[in-house]
C-alpha cells in the first residue's frame, strides 16, 4: 500500500520542477508545459487525498482543473501564435510592452 | 401638479436635450446648434415660470419634492428651492442660453460634443442648486465636473490639458473630503436617530458636537473654498480661464464659482454654526487677502482673460466676506453679488471672447483704439466695466454697498480694508479698458475689425438690461433673498450667543485659574473644557 | 408742486437716452435740440420750483418726493427720493442755469467735432447726475449722483480718447475720485450704523442726540465725508486730477471742472452742516485744508503758461476758499461763493474757450498776445470775469470772497491765520488773473502767421452765453451784500432754515454776533481791496508794460520758478511714492507669490507624486518571469510564515 506521503512527495517534486521551469524558461511553450506540470502535480495531490479520505470531491476538482487547463492551453497557444506573427519570437523576455 | 414637477423639469430638461442631440448627425452643425439653443431657451422659460410661481414672502423651501431613491441607505431624490437657489438657477439658465449663442461660430470642431457638454453641465449646475439631499448634492456636484473637464480639455487653448487636469484635481481633492464628511454625517445621524438619511433638512435638526463640527466645517469648507476660490486655493482659476473657450469661461465664472459660496451658505453656515463662528476670523482674513491680492495681481496681468480671472478672485473675496459678516446686509449683499458677479464677469468674458474671435489674441498690448472701430462694442464694454467696478445704478454697486455696510458693522477694520478694494478695482479695470479701447489704433490688424453682429448683440443686450435692472430696482431680488438669508442667520446667531457666553466663561474663569498653580496654561485648558460634547 | 421734482433730473436723462441710443443717426441740429431743450426745461422747472418754495413760509420750505424704494435690506431702507429745500433750490438753479448756457455754447464750440452726438449725450448724462446729486434726499442716492458726475467727468475728460494724455487724465480723475469716495463710503457707514438711516432729514434731526458732540465717532465721520469732498472738489492732497482734466473740451472744463461738479464737495458739507457743527475738530481740518489749498494752488497758478491750466489752478484755489468758509462754519458764505464762482469761473473758461477757438486750438499763453482787437466781446467778458474773481468792489466775487474772509477772521471757528492765508491768496489771485489777461489780450501778438490769419471772434452761439454769464457775474452777488452796507443779505436769509441746524441756536447766534465789529470788517475789506489793486498793477507792470521784467524775474529766481512751473513736483512724488511701489508690489505678488510660491507648491506636489511613481515604476519590468519570481517568493514567504510562525 502506497501511503499519502509518497503521493505528496511525488506531487511536490513535480510541482517544484514545474515552478522552477516557469521561472527559468524563456520559451513560452516550455513555460506552458511547466504550468501543466504544476497543475498536474496539484491534480495528483487532489486524487491522492480523495482516495485516502474516500470522498469524491477531489475527483470532481481534478476534472474541473483538467478542463480549465485545456481551455487555458487553447487560448494561450492562440495568443502565442498571434504574438509570434507580430514579433517572430517566442522568447518571453521580449514581451514586456504591457508595462506601459 | 405643476408645483411639484417643475423643478425636476427645469433640472432635467437639458438632459432630454442631450438625448435629442444624440439623434442628430454630428456633421449637421447648424441643426445641432439650433436644437440645443431651443432646449436651453425652453429651460430658461421654465425657470422664469419658477420665478413667477415662487412665493417671495414664504419661509423655507418651495417646490419641494421628496422621493425615496436608494432606501436602504436613506438616499432620496429631495429637491426644493429658496430665494437664493431661485436666483442662481435663473442665472444658470440665462447664461447657458447666452453661452450657446456666443459659441455659434467660435466652436467649429466637435460641435456635438461641445453642446452635449454644455447641456449636461446645465443639469449638473441646476441640480446642485436645488438638491436637498447630501448624496444628490454630491452626485450633481461631480456631474458638473466632467463636462467642464472636457470643455476646457478639448476646446481650450494651448495649455488646455494642464489647465483641465489642474481644475479637476483641485476640485476632486476638495470634493473627496466633502464625500468623507457626508459619510461621517450619515453615520452620526444614524447614531442620533436610528435611521440612515442624507436629507439635508433632517440632518440640520441634529446638533453636532462642537469638535465634530470643526472637522466637518473644515472638510466642506475646503471643498467650497477651492471652488470659490478663496486665496490661496485660487491658482487653478487663472489657468482654467485663460485656456477655456469663451462659453466655458462664462459658465465657470458665472456659475461654477458660485457653487462654492452657495455651499457655504446652504451647508456650512446653517449646519455647523458653532464652527462657523470659530472659523470666522480666518475666513475673513483670507477673503480680505483675496480682495486686495486679486486686485493687485489683476492690475499687472498682460492677458485680458487672466485679468478678469484675478478680478474674480477679488470679487469672490467680497462675497465671502459679506457672507461671513453674519448680518442681514452683508449676507444679502453677498447673495446679490453672486448674481451680479455672474452677470458682469460673464459679460466680460463674452466681450473678451468676441475680441478673441476676431483677433485670436487676448494680450492687452495687442489692442488699443477699439472704440474707434467698434463703437457699440466699446459702449457695452464700458457699461460692463462700470458694473464690475461697482458704479451706482449698476448691479455691482448694490451688492458691494450692502456687503461693505454689513462688513463695516461686523468689523470696522475689515470694512475699511475691503472698501479699499473698491479703489483698486477701479485702477485695474480702467487701466485695462484704457489700453484696450482708448488710444489710437496702432496695429493694422485692428483697423478693419467688424463691430458686433446681431447675434452678438442678442448675447450682450440681456446682460446689459440685467445690469441696470438690478442696479436701479433691486427690490424684487432682495425681497426673494431676504427670507432665506434670515433663516441662515437665525441658526448662526444662536451659535453666536453661545460663543459669546463661552468667551465670557473663559474670561471669567481665567483669573481664577491664574491665581492657582495652573498659570499660563490655564487658557488652553479652559478652552478645551468648554468644548461642547 | 413736489410731484414734478423728479422731472428736474429726469429730463436731461431722457435727452441722454435719446442721443445715446440713437448715436450717430441723428443730424446735428436734432442732436443739439434734443440735448438742450430738456436742460432748458429743467432750468425753467427749477425756477418755478424756486418760486414755489419761496411762496412757502421760511420754516416750511421743504418739498419732498419719494419715487420708489431703491435698496432695502433688514432695516436699511434707501429710497430714490428728492428733496428740495433752500439749499438744493439754489443749487439746481445754478446747475441747470449755468448748464443750459454751456449747452448752448457747446453747439458752437463743438461744431466741427465728428463725435457731436456722443458729446451731448455725455453732457446730458452729467446734468442728470449733477441734479440728482443736489436733489437727493439721502446720502446714498446723493452718492449715485456723486459717482455719476465722476463717471461723466471721466468720459468727458477722455472725450478725445485717441489722445493718450486725455484718456490718462480721465482715468486719473476717476481713480483719484474713487480714493475720496472710499472715505465718503466709510463716513456714510458710520452715520448709518449710528443713526440707522441715511436720509438727510432723519440724520440731521437725530444726529445731535445720536452722536456725542465733539466725540471721536462724529469727528471721524465728518473727516471721512470730507475726504470724499477732497477728492471731488480737488483739495490737497487729491487735487492733482483737476489740472489734468483740462484735456477735455473747454465747455466741459467750464461746466464740470469749474462751475458744478467740483463744487459738489462744498454742497455736501453744507448739506451736512449739522454733523460738522457737532465736530469742531473736523471743521478745523476742513478750514485748514481749504486755506492751504487756496494759497498752494494760487502759487502754482502764477507760473503756468497753459491758459486752461491757470484757470484750473484758480478753480482749485477758489474751492479752497469755499472750504475755508465751511470750515469756519460759514456754510452760507461757502454756498454763496459757490454760486458766484459758478458764474465767473464758467465765464472765464468759456472765454478761454473762445480764445482757444480763435487761436485754432492753441492754449499756450506765450503764443498769444494782443488778442483784444480781434476778439473784443471775449476780451470784455473775460475782463469782467477777472475783475469779479479778484474781488473788485461791486462785482459778485467781491461780496462772496469778502464774506468768507470776514467769517474766517470773525467766526468762533475762525482764526486770524486762516484769514491771513485767504488774504494772501486774494493777492496772488489778482496777480495771476491779470498775468493771464495781459499775456493773452495785451501786448504784441506772438502767434505764427497762419494762426494770425484765422483769428476771428466766435459765433453768436458762443458770445451770447458769455454775455449772459458776464451779466450774472456782475449782479449775482447783489443778493448777498453784507449787513455792513445797511441792506438785507437776502442770500443769508434764504439759507437760514437749512444752515441753522436744529439745536444749534448757540452757534448761529455766535455767527450772527461775529458780524458786530463793523470797524474791523471795513478795515479788513479795505486792506484786501488795496492788496488786490497792488497785485493787478504789479501784473500790469510785469506782463503788460515791460515784459522783459518778468523774464528777468524768472531768471533771478530759477529754482522757485521751476518749482512752481512743475507744480511742486507733486505728480512725480505721487508716482514715485504710491504708483510705482504699488505696481512693483503687484508684479512681486504675481511673479513671486502667485506663480513661484503658491503655484510652485502645488506643481511641486504634482512633481513629487510623479517622481515617486517613476521610482516605483522601475519595479514593473513587464517581464513575466520576474513577476513569477516575485509571486513564488511571496508564496514561499507566506507558507513559511504560516508553517514556521
Amino acid at each position: 500500500m502506497v501511503t499519502i506521503p509518497a503521493f505528496l512527495i511525488v506531487a511536490v517534486v513535480i510541482f517544484g520542477i514545474g515552478a522552477v521551469g516557469v521561472l527559468i524558461s524563456r520559451n513560452i511553450i516550455v513555460l506552458f508545459m511547466c504550468v501543466e506540470l504544476m497543475l498536474n502535480a496539484a491534480n495528483l495531490a487532489l486524487i491522492a487525498f480523495s482516495r485516502a479520505l474516500n470522498i469524491m470531491d477531489g475527483h470532481a476538482f481534478v476534472f474541473l482543473v483538467l478542463a480549465v487547463a485545456a481551455a487555458e492551453a487553447a487560448v494561450g497557444l492562440a495568443i502565442l501564435i498571434a504574438i509570434f506573427r507580430n514579433r517572430e519570437t517566442i522568447n518571453i523576455d521580449r514581451f514586456d510592452m504591457l508595462k506601459w | 401638479m405643476m408645483e411639484n414637477e417643475i423643478l425636476t423639469l427645469v433640472t432635467f430638461f437639458p438632459t432630454i436635450g442631450v438625448l435629442l442631440l444624440l439623434l442628430v448627425p454630428g456633421d449637421r452643425h447648424d441643426s445641432l446648434r439650433s436644437v440645443s439653443l431651443i432646449i436651453a431657451f425652453i429651460t430658461m422659460l421654465f425657470s422664469f415660470l419658477l420665478w413667477a410661481m415662487f412665493d417671495p414672502v414664504a419661509n423655507g423651501m418651495q417646490f419641494e419634492v421628496n422621493v425615496p431613491w436608494i432606501t436602504s441607505l436613506g438616499i432620496s431624490y429631495h429637491v426644493g428651492i429658496d430665494g437664493i437657489s431661485l436666483l442662481l438657477i435663473l442665472l444658470t439658465t440665462i447664461l447657458s442660453v447666452l453661452c450657446i449663442l456666443s459659441a455659434w461660430r467660435s466652436i467649429a470642431t466637435g460641435v456635438k460634443g461641445f453642446l452635449i457638454s454644455i447641456l449636461l453641465l446645465e443639469t449638473g449646475m441646476i441640480g446642485v442648486f436645488c438638491a436637498l439631499d447630501l448624496f444628490l448634492f454630491y452626485v450633481f456636484w461631480e456631474v458638473m465636473l466632467i463636462p467642464m473637464y472636457f470643455l476646457i480639455g478639448v476646446w481650450g487653448g494651448p495649455r488646455k490639458v494642464y489647465a483641465a487636469i489642474k481644475f479637476v484635481l483641485f476640485t476632486m481633492f476638495g470634493s473627496l473630503l466633502m464625500l468623507v464628511a457626508i459619510l461621517f454625517m450619515l453615520f452620526e445621524y444614524q447614531k442620533y436617530s436610528g435611521e440612515y438619511s442624507f436629507d439635508l433638512l433632517k440632518i440640520m435638526q441634529m446638533p453636532f458636537a462642537y469638535h465634530a463640527q470643526l472637522w466637518l466645517f473644515a472638510a466642506f469648507g475646503l471643498a467650497f473654498a477651492i471652488k470659490v476660490p478663496l486665496w490661496p486655493f485660487h491658482t487653478w482659476l487663472p489657468d482654467a480661464h485663460v485656456e477655456a473657450p469663451t462659453a466655458a469661461s462664462v459658465i465657470l465664472a458665472g456659475v461654477l464659482l458660485k457653487m462654492g459660496t452657495y455651499g457655504f451658505i446652504r451647508i456650512c453656515l446653517p449646519m455647523f454654526p458653532e464652527a462657523t463662528v470659530t472659523f470666522l476670523p480666518y475666513i475673513c482674513v483670507l477673503s480680505l487677502i483675496a480682495i486686495i491680492y486679486g486686485a493687485l495681481v489683476a492690475m499687472v496681468q498682460k492677458d485680458v482673460k487672466s485679468l478678469v480671472a484675478f478680478s474674480s478672485v477679488s470679487h469672490m473675496g467680497f462675497i465671502m466676506l459679506g457672507m461671513f459678516a453674519l448680518n442681514t446686509q452683508g449676507m444679502e449683499g453677498a447673495v446679490l453679488q453672486m448674481i451680479n458677479h455672474g452677470i458682469s464677469t460673464g459679460a466680460l468674458f463674452l466681450i473678451v471672447g468676441m475680441l478673441y474671435e476676431r483677433r485670436h489674441t487676448r494680450l492687452i498690448a495687442e489692442f488699443g483704439g477699439i472704440a474707434k472701430v467698434m463703437p457699440f462694442y466699446a459702449a457695452v464694454f464700458m457699461i460692463v466695466t462700470l458694473s464690475s467696478i461697482g458704479l451706482p445704478l449698476t448691479n455691482g454697486f448694490v451688492g458691494e454697498f450692502l456687503i461693505l455696510i454689513g462688513v463695516f458693522k461686523f468689523n470696522t477694520v475689515y470694512g475699511i480694508v475691503a472698501a479699499s478694494g473698491v479703489v483698486l478695482s477701479a485702477c485695474y479695470m480702467l487701466w485695462m479698458f484704457q489700453r484696450v479701447v482708448f488710444g489710437k489704433v496702432t496695429k493694422s490688424e485692428n483697423e478693419k475689425l467688424k463691430d458686433v453682429s446681431w447675434r452678438e448683440r442678442m448675447v450682450l443686450i440681456p446682460l446689459v438690461v440685467l445690469i441696470f435692472w438690478i442696479g436701479i430696482y433691486p427690490k424684487p431680488f432682495l425681497d426673494r433673498i431676504e427670507p432665506a438669508v434670515k433663516q441662515v442667520l437665525e441658526r448662526v446667531s444662536r451659535a453666536k450667543t453661545v460663543e459669546a457666553e463661552r468667551r465670557f466663561q473663559i474670561e471669567t474663569e481665567l483669573p481664577a485659574r491664574e491665581a492657582g498653580s495652573v498659570g499660563a496654561t490655564g487658557h488652553v485648558a479652559g478652552g478645551e473644557n468648554l468644548c461642547w460634547k | 408742486m413736489s410731484e414734478y421734482l423728479f422731472l428736474v433730473p429726469i429730463l436731461p436723462l431722457a435727452g441722454f437716452l435719446i442721443n445715446g441710443l440713437l448715436l450717430g443717426r441723428l443730424p446735428r441740429p436734432v442732436v443739439s435740440f434734443v440735448a438742450c431743450v430738456p436742460v432748458g426745461l429743467s432750468f425753467l422747472l427749477s425756477v418755478l420750483l424756486f418760486f414755489g418754495l419761496k411762496g412757502l413760509p421760511p420754516d416750511a420750505r421743504v418739498l419732498e418726493q419719494v419715487l420708489f424704494p431703491w435698496i432695502s435690506s433688514g432695516f436699511l431702507l434707501v429710497n430714490v427720493g428728492f428733496l428740495l429745500d433752500p439749499l438744493s433750490a439754489v443749487m439746481i438753479l445754478v446747475v441747470s442755469g449755468v448748464g443750459f448756457v454751456i449747452h448752448l455754447y457747446s453747439i458752437g464750440y463743438m461744431h466741427h467735432d465728428p463725435c457731436f452726438g456722443r458729446y451731448f449725450a455725455y453732457l446730458n448724462l452729467f446734468m442728470f447726475s449733477m441734479l440728482t446729486l443736489v436733489l437727493a434726499d439721502n446720502f446714498l442716492f446723493m452718492f449715485v449722483g456723486w459717482e455719476g458726475v465722476g463717471l461723466c467727468s471721466y468720459l468727458l475728460i477722455g472725450f478725445w480718447f485717441e489722445k493718450k494724455s486725455a484718456s490718462d487724465a480721465g482715468k486719473k480723475a476717476f481713480i483719484v475720485n474713487r480714493i475720496g469716495d472710499f472715505g465718503f463710503l466709510i463716513g456714510m457707514f458710520i452715520i448709518f450704523w449710528q443713526v440707522g438711516s441715511l436720509d438727510f432729514r432723519v440724520v440731521m434731526e437725530a444726529a445731535p442726540t445720536m452722536f456725542v458732540a465733539g466725540g471721536a465717532l462724529i469727528t471721524a465721520a465728518c473727516i471721512l465725508l470730507f475726504m470724499g469732498a477732497i477728492g471731488k472738489s480737488a483739495q490737497i492732497p487729491l487735487y492733482v486730477w483737476l489740472p489734468d482734466a483740462m484735456e477735455g473740451p473747454t465747455p466741459v472744463s467750464a461746466l464740470i471742472h469749474a462751475a458744478t461738479m467740483v463744487t459738489a464737495g462744498v454742497y455736501m458739507i453744507a448739506r451736512s452742516n449739522v454733523l460738522y457743527l457737532l465736530a469742531p475738530d473736523a471743521l478745523l481740518v476742513v478750514a485748514i485744508v481749504g486755506a492751504l489749498t487756496a494759497i498752494f494752488a494760487a502759487t502754482i497758478g502764477l507760473a503756468q503758461n497753459d491758459i486752461k491750466r491757470v484757470l484750473a489752478y484758480s478753480t482749485v484755489s477758489q474751492l479752497g476758499y469755499m472750504f475755508l468758509a465751511c470750515g469756519v462754519a460759514a456754510f452760507g458764505a461757502g454756498i454763496f461763493h459757490l454760486m458766484t464762482h459758478a458764474f465767473f469761473k464758467a465765464l472765464l473758461f468759456l472765454a478761454a474757450g473762445s480764445v482757444i477757438h480763435a487761436m485754432s486750438g492753441e492754449q499756450d499763453m506765450r503764443k498769444m498776445g494782443g488778442l483784444r482787437r480781434h476778439v473784443p466781446v471775449t476780451y470784455i467778458t473775460m475782463l469782467i470775469a477777472a475783475l469779479t474773481i479778484v474781488g473788485i468792489p461791486g462785482l459778485s466775487g467781491f461780496f462772496s470772497k469778502d464774506e468768507i474772509l470776514w467769517k474766517a477772521f470773525s467766526s468762533p471757528y475762525g482764526h486770524p491765520v486762516l484769514w491771513a492765508l485767504g488774504f494772501v491768496t486774494a493777492g496772488l489771485t489778482a496777480f495771476y488773473m491779470f498775468r493771464l489777461i495781459y499775456l493773452t489780450f495785451h501786448g504784441k501778438g506772438r502767434m505764427d502767421a497762419d494762426t494770425r490769419k484765422h483769428l476771428h471772434e466766435s459765433p453768436k452761439s458762443m458770445t451770447v452765453p458769455l454775455m449772459v454769464l458776464a451779466l450774472l457775474s456782475i449782479v449775482g452777488g447783489w443778493i448777498g451784500m453784507p449787513h455792513l452796507f445797511g441792506v438785507t443779505n437776502y442770500f443769508e436769509q434764504w439759507m437760514a432754515p437749512v444752515m441753522s441746524g436744529a439745536g444749534h441756536d448757540a452757534v448761529s447766534h455766535a455767527l450772527a454776533a461775529g458780524g458786530g465789529d463793523t470797524g474791523m470788517e471795513v478795515g479788513l475789506m479795505t486792506a484786501t481791496v488795496i492788496l488786490v489793486l497792488v497785485a493787478i498793477l504789479a501784473a500790469r507792470k510785469l506782463y503788460g508794460q515791460t515784459p522783459e521784467l518778468s523774464t528777468r524775474l524768472r531768471e533771478k529766481t530759477p529754482h522757485l520758478h521751476r518749482l512752481l512751473f512743475n507744480k511742486y513736483y507733486v505728480d512725480e512724488i505721487y508716482g514715485a511714492v504710491i504708483v510705482r511701489p504699488l505696481v512693483n508690489m503687484s508684479i512681486f505678488l504675481w511673479k513671486i507669490v502667485d506663480v513661484l510660491i503658491i503655484d510652485g507648491l502645488i506643481n511641486g506636489f504634482a512633481t513629487l507624486y510623479n517622481d515617486i511613481s517613476q521610482t516605483l515604476r522601475a519595479g514593473q519590468t513587464g517581464r513575466v518571469r520576474s513577476y513569477a519570481t516575485v509571486f513564488v517568493a511571496g508564496v514561499v514567504a507566506l507558507v513559511a510564515y504560516f508553517l514556521l510562525g
